[in-house]
């Protein structure tokens, strides 16, 4: 073991002299700029996701076969797909599959693991070691496995694939908040709750889980990029959501046919906003993550 | 531990970690909602020699247990089953294609490794606004699916440009490679980010080590202390993310490889999910989970190579 | 005076932070000449670590550094980098606190030993191993081909030590910088560590900064004393261990425990940065 030098303890005072308060500030401290920047994006494409009906101009499905592939024009500012469809349109109709969808694998993955993880943590032994087994080889497959998976089985839908990927997903989340919560079994507070005669799942779910929840949360954040891009991957493979729904990965798949005949202009559409979807979502797990650890 | 047992147990995780995968493919499948005889005779049906013979292959009459373990007698033996679609056994199928699958997943490692290690230690070291303008991109290019790179990349080099070839991997040799190229970085966009972001991160904390400023201090030239004090130092990071990433490009292929018409073990799946080929889906999936698995063993290896603190078997 | 080996004229380091600045080397003046060992003794925070990083221009970018240190008549602040890296190479050599830390785990023994010369001196790598296990030997390291082979982890810190202690007279510099270089040993292995530093260096003529607090051990080996104080040096000379005149020396001699007789309390220093301050403005 080193002594820290005085140097080291100076720099580390020089620069751990920033606290914030209040709640506002508070989480736009945990965000940061660029974080705030990204959950406000986030949040105007959920809006217009959430109010499409009221929001996009057309009507999704409506083929104008008169006006097909016209590119940008006053009327359709982004232009119309192979059918006449209006592209901004199912943009934004396809923004809501594409945040509903995989906002429910996480969910599901979520719950799921965090119930197992804590199981895991307060029982030990036998049931951890069982738990960590499966935890392993369900890590071994692949995460967009499992979707193909259940599309083998049930047939392509999005409500297959939602449920194959949340499978997948499970490992993921139990293992962070497993070491997490196994941490905090070790605190001295639950140490004492347990002397108080608390019981054990009374101490795992009023005790331990409030003090994992930020890493829960952010795990849960950080997948759900991930989770986006393997929806979109299964659909683009025409195994997700089927046509004529309008989603970001069938449209990224239907633009790419017009990609070839020189109209680029839906697949770019499409192709952006998921890249602008992820990225946000990305960012703000970032943020989290690196909140959640200093907090300990 | 010594090399052989540590190898033995390696193996024995192997197999029991394929047993339970196997089980569940073999069992998911079985839960496939109708008869696996409609399935296999398609909607027409069949006479009733086919049906007797489809259903003595598939010991279609025997309980559960005795078809999942003559199915894995079977594939022990090296039978990976027969394709109703193809009319083929499913091992002549796979071996057909598997080189296709390889060598885009070995192309796209090798980009991954070279331009992600690169990336992160230039911004680790160089900082500044070099550092930004590496960690946005990486941000970028971490959140961009690896189709919608194939799209682009089509339609800017192939369409636009004209310099690669749209579809197809080639006749061998050098036209594989140029065939394989765009199919390749589009692999490789994620997950190069995701490495170069491990690296730079990994490479920061081993310049502040101690023994670098040792090195210093002893007048070393910079660039070997780089070399052979920081980066060396911070592989096992970056090896531990490579051998994952390497595990989940075989994956990640059956994307890429739809987008550019590849004939590799991807489109050969994604077409026997939609035509319900179930001796296929099984034998690619397990594949599939055999790399996987085969690879995190590589990595485990690799590791004692890498710190000689670490002792076979010690890190899970 | 340019018979010194090494002086340090007015060295003062500042950091620069968010709120102000804070002067952690304030005014160090210090020489040693050739063959002579200093040894440098005050409590830990007192500027004794800053002094050895701002004499091999280790110091942090965040510090702001000012006065003087010549090493063999050149300026040392105003080194270019090729400059820099020949004096670190073969004039100065750098001892530290905790061989396990500073000694790169994942190559072996041999390696660290010999990179230097072979990278650095145009030595070859096997004419390079057989001076490093002769020094080796010379440091009472037993089975020295074998613990080339071997990697840090396997070796104990006394032994580690030992070969950092190797690795430095390897370089063959003028002047050996040891940064409490038995703090992070254990106490049988402390005196033997220390015995081989200081027989080596009487041997090779080498000179010594000494960094320590432990007052005793500094007066055994060294030729003098510097007594640091808030990154001052309050007094120095041959005589400070047996004629202390500054009160705070004399409070930090007095505090030794001593195995001649028991105490109910150990002694505490009462000697403070108000105290100090006081007696700066009243000597000016």
């Amino acid at each position: 073991m080193t002594t820290p030098s005085t140097t080291s303890l100076a720099v580390a005072r020089a620069v751990g002299s920033r606290r914030t308060a209040g709640l506002l500030r508070t989480t736009g401290g945990r965000l940061g700029v660029i974080g705030c920047i990204a959950a406000g994006l986030l949040l105007v494409i959920a809006l217009a996701a959430a109010f499409a009906p009221v929001v996009a101009p057309y009507d999704p499905d409506f083929p104008d076969l008169l006006a097909s592939l016209s590119g940008p024009t006053i009327a359709h500012p982004l232009g119309t797909d192979a059918l006449g469809r209006d592209i901004l349109s199912r943009l934004i109709w396809g923004a809501r599959i594409t945040l509903a969808g995989p906002g429910l694998v996480i969910l599901i993955a979520t719950v799921v693991g965090t119930l197992l993880a804590l199981l895991a943590a307060w029982r030990g032994g036998r049931i951890d070691t069982a738990i960590s087994w499966l935890l392993d080889v369900l890590f071994a497959v692949p995460g967009i496995v499992f979707g193909l998976i259940a599309v083998a089985i049930w047939g392509p839908s999005l409500i297959t694939v939602v449920c194959g990927l949340a499978i997948a997903y499970v490992p993921y989340v139990a293992r962070v908040v497993r070491g997490a919560a196994l941490r905090e079994r070790n605190m001295p507070y639950v140490a004492a709750a347990w002397l108080q005669g608390q019981s054990g799942p009374g101490i795992t779910f009023t005790q331990i889980l409030p003090n994992v929840q930020p890493i829960v949360v952010a795990q849960a954040v950080s997948s759900l990029g991930f989770a986006v891009i393997d929806l979109a991957a299964v659909s683009f493979l025409g195994l997700g959501v089927q046509p004529p729904t309008a989603d970001l990965g069938l449209m990224v798949k239907s633009g790419f046919d017009s990609v070839l005949r020189g109209q680029p202009t839906e697949a770019i559409a499409a192709g952006s906003l998921i890249v602008l979807i992820v990225w946000c979502v990305t960012v703000i797990g970032d943020r989290l993550t690196s909140s959640a650890r200093s907090m300990r | 531990m010594s090399f052989g047992a540590y190898l033995a147990r390696r193996t024995g995780g192997l197999l029991l970690v394929l047993l339970v995968t196997s089980f569940i493919v073999f069992g998911l499948l079985y839960l496939a909602p109708g008869s696996p005889l409609a399935f296999i005779l398609g909607p027409r049906g069949g006479t009733t020699e086919q049906i007797a013979a489809v259903t003595a292959q598939y010991h279609l009459n025997d309980p559960f247990f005795v078809r999942y373990v003559a199915w894995l007698g079977d594939l022990l033996r090296g039978d990976l089953g027969y394709s109703i679609v193809y009319r083929q056994d499913v091992s002549a199928l796979i071996s057909g294609r598997i080189g296709t699958t390889l060598a885009l997943v070995a192309m796209a490692a090798l980009l991954i490794a070279v331009v992600g290690i690169a990336a992160g230690t230039f911004a680790a070291l160089r900082g500044g606004w070099s550092d930004q303008l590496t960690s946005t991109l990486a941000a970028i290019g971490l959140s961009t699916p690896s189709f919608v790179i194939g799209v682009a990349l089509i339609s800017v080099f192939a369409v636009g440009l004209g310099w690669f070839p749209t579809f197809g991997s080639g006749g061998g040799g050098m036209d594989t490679l140029v065939h394989l190229a765009l199919p390749a970085v589009a692999l490789s966009v994620a997950s190069a980010a995701y490495l170069a972001r491990i690296t730079r991160a990994s490479v920061l904390e081993e310049r502040g080590r101690e023994h670098v400023q040792t090195a210093t201090v002893r007048g070393l030239a910079p660039g070997y202390i780089v070399r052979h004090h920081v980066l060396r130092n911070s592989l096992v990071p970056i090896v531990t993310v490579l051998g994952l990433t390497i595990a989940t490009l075989i994956a990640g292929a059956v994307v890429v490889e739809n987008v550019f018409a590849l004939d590799g073990l991807g489109s050969l799946l994604v077409r026997a999910i939609l035509q319900r080929d179930f001796a296929v889906v099984q034998a690619v999936i397990l594949v599939l989970v055999v790399a996987f698995v085969l690879v995190n063993a590589v990595v485990d290896v690799l590791y004692t190579f890498i710190d000689p603190r670490i002792v076979l078997g010690s890190r899970k | 005076m340019t018979d010194h080996l090494l002086r340090l004229d007015d060295v003062r380091a500042t950091l620069r932070l968010r709120d102000g600045e804070q002067t952690l080397l304030n005014g160090v003046s210090l020489e040693i000449g050739a063959g002579e060992a200093l040894g440098l003794v005050g409590e830990s925070g007192s500027g004794k670590s800053l002094t050895t990083r701002a004499i091999t221009r280790m110091l942090d970018p965040a510090f702001r550094v000012s006065g003087e240190i010549l090493f063999d008549g050149a300026s040392v602040p105003r080194m270019n980098a090729q400059a820099l890296r020949r004096y670190r190479q073969r004039d100065v050599g750098m001892i530290f606190q905790d061989p396990r830390a500073h000694v790169n785990p994942v190559h072996r023994v041999g390696d660290f030993l010999t990179e230097a010369l072979v990278r650095d001196r145009g030595v070859d790598r096997r004419t390079a191993e057989r001076r490093a296990v002769a020094l080796l030997d010379e440091v009472g390291v037993r089975n020295p081909e074998h613990r080339l082979r071997q990697y840090p982890h396997e070796l104990s810190g006394g032994l580690l030590q030992r070969v950092m202690i190797a690795s430095v007279l390897l370089a063959e510099p003028k002047l050996i910088l040891a940064d409490e270089p038995t703090t992070a040993l254990d106490v049988t292995a402390q005196s033997d560590v220390m015995a081989i530093l200081d027989e080596q260096r009487r041997a090779r003529g080498l000179a010594l900064l000494f960094i320590t607090h432990d007052l005793e051990l500094a007066a055994a080996c060294c030729d003098r004393l510097a007594v640091m104080y808030a990154g001052e040096i309050v007094e120095q000379g041959a005589h400070v261990y047996d004629a202390p005149t500054h009160p705070y020396t004399i409070e930090l001699l007095g505090a030794r425990p001593s195995i001649d007789h028991r105490v109910e309390r150990l002694p505490v220093l009462r000697y403070d940065r108000a105290a100090h301050e006081l007696l700066k403005t009243e000597a000016s």
